[in-house]
């Protein structure tokens, strides 16, 4: 829940009166609310947490914590299936 | 296990490592404040790699872990309720609350779901106008934005049946509390990169200065950690105790205005109990008495809480950095990932989780090592891609 994701943004709508984009996060897409960076423009980089872009990335820095993080795993476990994570966690 | 292999650039960390080994002069406590940090730290050794006289001291910033057990038992009893559909993030689900958990609650045939986002929830509310939907809103100054938000939009569009069961804490009167503490022997902190991403590092300067300690703003990848003790332990050795940003690719000295703007308008400072720690004054934000009627807690009388932490479980003072999680004699014997007695040993940031997925096999922590040091020729030795465990 902490983790801020970095990821590339790929398309910016309003929805419902919220500006929308549509993030992707090293293959994985999600709809990242970006009211908080008005500013942000398609094709620039910002740091996710929970479905809101908070920050802007620069995309050098983004690549890389991008291929950390799914070297360690973090990817799945932010954007996994959570039950099927927690199930596991619990036969450790 | 691998540790020093995974920096993503090891000659520079051998170049930081190297630059700390030729500083210190002296011990030196420094806590690291958040728990992704944590996790960083004991994932990737840097303990382990950092001269002898540096410890490591872990901090509260987990969030899962620092929720009251009465909250909890709150989200249990709510969770509970046939008319709820209960959304939570997935670091919630296995966090022990007296006697159960979400889990658990689920399994019994409650309505628990799990989101990615809080705007998830509210959309399962417009979804299902018949049910009551609550959004477990916990965590830091950077999940407290997105349930701001999420209000915001409940009340512009008109959707009565959301509701927030908050429980935000504040880092700032976090560090304030650490500093007042009889037993406190922290002496610099490194600050949460993602928390001042959203807050700035306005909240800092005062802190650094009435209690004479070196903050420096520190990211969460392990050369971004390196760095942040490189230049905590500098400021150290020449007596100095600014406020210093090491992660400035992130973290915009004003932080993110628009969100600041936006948690003023719709959360307010309350004092908060810390689980495991106490009552913080000021340390956390409730939802302001004009969007009261999207407080779950306003929503449901829950009444006949009786909370009871296992005895046992000493996961108050890993919390406050007094005890290293392997020192607790329950450690990986009654209480594991899989039978947690406190939430310390849940979260993908809590310190027992940490020590246990990384270093119950392994060396032990440095400060109960009576290994000799770890000095600069021998630093070199994992960074070459051995594992250290």
């Amino acid at each position: 829940m902490c983790l801020a994701v970095p990821g590339k943004v790929l398309d910016i709508e309003e929805r419902n009166g919220t500006r929308m984009a549509t993030v992707d996060f090293g293959g994985v897409a999600k709809e990242v609310c970006c009211e908080y960076l008005p500013d942000l423009q398609v094709g620039e980089y910002a740091i996710v947490h929970v479905g809101f872009a908070l920050q802007r990335l620069d995309e050098d820095s983004a690549r890389q914590t991008l291929a950390l993080f799914e070297e360690l795993g973090l990817l799945e476990e932010e954007f996994g299936d959570p039950w099927e994570l927690a199930a596991r966690e619990a036969t450790k | 296990m691998k540790y020093i292999d995974e920096f993503q650039d090891p000659e520079l960390a051998r170049r930081l490592l190297d630059d700390i080994h030729a500083t210190v002069t002296r011990p030196w406590a420094v806590m690291e404040v958040c728990g992704g940090q944590t996790h960083s730290i004991i994932r990737h050794g840097i303990d382990q790699l950092l001269p002898d006289g540096i410890e490591l001291i872990h901090g509260p910033g987990c969030p899962v872990c620092v929720t009251p057990l009465e909250v909890i038992d709150k989200a249990l009893e709510i969770a509970s309720r046939p008319e709820v559909i209960f959304c939570s993030y997935g670091d919630m689900l296995r966090v022990p609350g007296t006697g159960r958990d979400l889990f658990q609650v689920r399994s019994e045939g409650g309505d628990v779901r799990v989101v990615y986002s809080p705007l998830d929830a509210l959309r399962i509310a417009q979804q299902n106008p018949q049910r009551e939907v609550v959004f477990f809103g916990i965590g830091f100054e950077t999940t407290a934005p997105p349930n701001a938000m999420t209000v915001h939009q409940a009340r512009k569009l008109g959707i009565r049946n959301f509701s927030l069961l908050v429980s935000h804490v504040r880092v700032p009167p976090a560090i304030e509390a650490i500093m007042q503490s009889e037993s406190c022997r922290v002496q610099a902190f490194l600050a949460a990169g993602h928390v001042c991403s959203v807050m700035g590092t306005g909240e800092y300067p005062a802190l650094a200065e009435r209690f004479r300690v070196p903050i420096v703003v520190t990211g969460f990848e392990p050369l971004d950690v390196l760095e942040g003790v490189r230049r905590t332990v500098r400021q150290l050795e020449r007596g100095e105790h600014t406020v210093d940003n090491a992660y400035a690719r992130v973290v915009p000295p004003e932080g993110n205005p628009a969100a600041k703007a936006m948690l003023a308008d719709i959360f307010e400072v309350t004092d908060r109990a810390w689980r495991g720690i106490g009552v913080i004054p000021d340390s956390g934000w409730k939802l302001s008495a004009r969007y009261r009627e999207f407080d779950a807690e306003h929503r449901f009388s829950v009444t006949g809480i009786d909370t009871r932490e296992p005895d046992e479980c000493r996961s108050g003072e890993v919390l406050q950095g007094l005890l290293k999680p392997h020192e607790c004699e329950a450690f990986g014997t009654v209480c594991t990932p899989r039978t947690p007695l406190g939430a310390t040993m849940v979260s993908s940031e809590g310190a027992c989780a940490a020590y246990y997925l990384y270093r119950r096999l392994g060396t032990g922590s440095r400060s109960t090592s009576t290994a000799g040091s770890v000095n600069s020729a021998s630093a070199k030795a994992p960074l070459e891609g051995s594992p250290v465990v």
